[in-house]
């Protein structure tokens, strides 16, 4: 009985997630991912969907292929100051971004050269579509 | 004297040393290394992504990226690369059961996954230099794409390489099962490789 406990304990030890659930649940995202891509929604929620697909599937990643999930608190720390930071870098290259695209459809103002419009002055313009 | 030590024991002041942070141990200091690594590589992905994004909102000239770039065939490097994350993790749970046997052809398989996944990047390459024409010099929307996915395609390189050496550790007898954590290690960094390909195949490809 004591033994059995003992190696079940051992077993327990080294259980860890059930790896092929994941596996599923990444697969599945990645099938959804596609069908958001190919359903025609709007551009706003086709972004906003893929995007929160995206997250989901890397957060499953770090929490059960990199252990994050049974791993020390610390860990986590270290994991998550990469994504503050960045998240952060990207609210400081809004005001930027917001003060072209308010000038850009701004149409009161009546300028004509797309410069002045907010666009990017170097922006080279539409190229053809490739050969198939 | 005894009395002393007892209060000694028991002052509030000093955390009992079970209650201590362990110090480092070769165990637990190669994963630190590689998540404190891996945090600064994440940055660098990180901007690089951000900086995509700043370029793309812009340039109202923008191209659409599903035509140029081939949608099926980078979801099916993706679901490579996932397949491999699964094949590494079943790799670690074997040398940690002391299975080698197992651990070889789990560490074998995940070898091949990163092979296909850039013998595949070759051939999306290739095809569009030659057939679509796209060239690094030509404009925003060639350079953040050969940038981002050729930095990504060398971390896949370097992941390759370091599970090919655990590969032939593991065959020739020198890595052991109490040798796990190297496997350990070396699974980090191919899951964030994974990871960062997941969130390139979103902002690049589909977005």
């Amino acid at each position: 009985m004591t033994t059995q406990v003992a190696i079940s304990g051992h077993e327990a030890d080294h259980s860890g997630p059930n790896y092929i659930a994941v596996f599923i649940y990444l697969a599945i995202l990645t099938g959804v991912e596609l069908g958001v891509y190919a359903a025609g929604l709007p551009q706003v929620a086709k972004v906003g969907l893929l995007v929160a697909l995206a997250w989901a599937k890397a957060v499953l990643v770090a929490m059960y292929f990199m252990h994050l999930a049974m791993e020390k608190r610390a860990l986590a720390v270290i994991a998550i100051i990469p994504v503050v930071l960045v998240t952060f870098l990207c609210f400081m290259l809004l005001p930027d971004l917001t003060t072209r695209m308010w000038t850009r459809f701004d149409h009161k103002i009546g300028v004509t050269n797309p410069a002045e419009m907010g666009a990017n002055p170097v922006a080279p313009p539409p190229r053809p579509l490739p050969k198939h | 004297m005894s009395e002393a030590a007892a209060v000694e024991t028991h002052d509030p002041g000093v955390a009992p040393a079970d209650q201590l942070e362990p110090s480092l141990t070769p165990g637990n200091l190669g994963k630190l290394g590689m998540w404190t690594f891996l945090a600064g590589d994440a940055m660098t992905f990180g901007a690089a992504i951000a900086a995509y994004g700043a370029l793309r909102i812009n340039n109202p000239n923008w191209p659409t990226p599903a035509d140029y770039l081939g949608i099926t065939t980078t979801a099916v490097m993706t679901f490579i690369l996932i397949c491999s994350s699964v094949t590494m993790v079943e790799a670690l749970s074997a040398i940690q059961r002391g299975r080698m046997p197992t651990y070889r052809n789990f560490m074998a398989l995940t070898v091949l996954g990163g092979l296909t996944f850039l013998g595949m990047q070759a051939f999306e390459w290739h095809h569009l230099i030659e057939i679509k024409g796209m060239s690094i010099k030509r404009d925003l929307f060639d350079a953040t794409f050969f940038i981002l996915t050729g930095f990504h395609g060398c971390h896949v390189f370097g992941g390759v390489v370091y599970n090919s050496v655990l590969l032939i550790r593991g065959m020739t007898g020198k890595l052991t099962p109490a040798k796990a954590n190297l496997v350990e290690v070396a699974g980090l960094y191919w899951h964030f490789v994974d990871l960062v390909w997941i969130l390139i195949f979103t902002f690049i490809y589909l977005i």
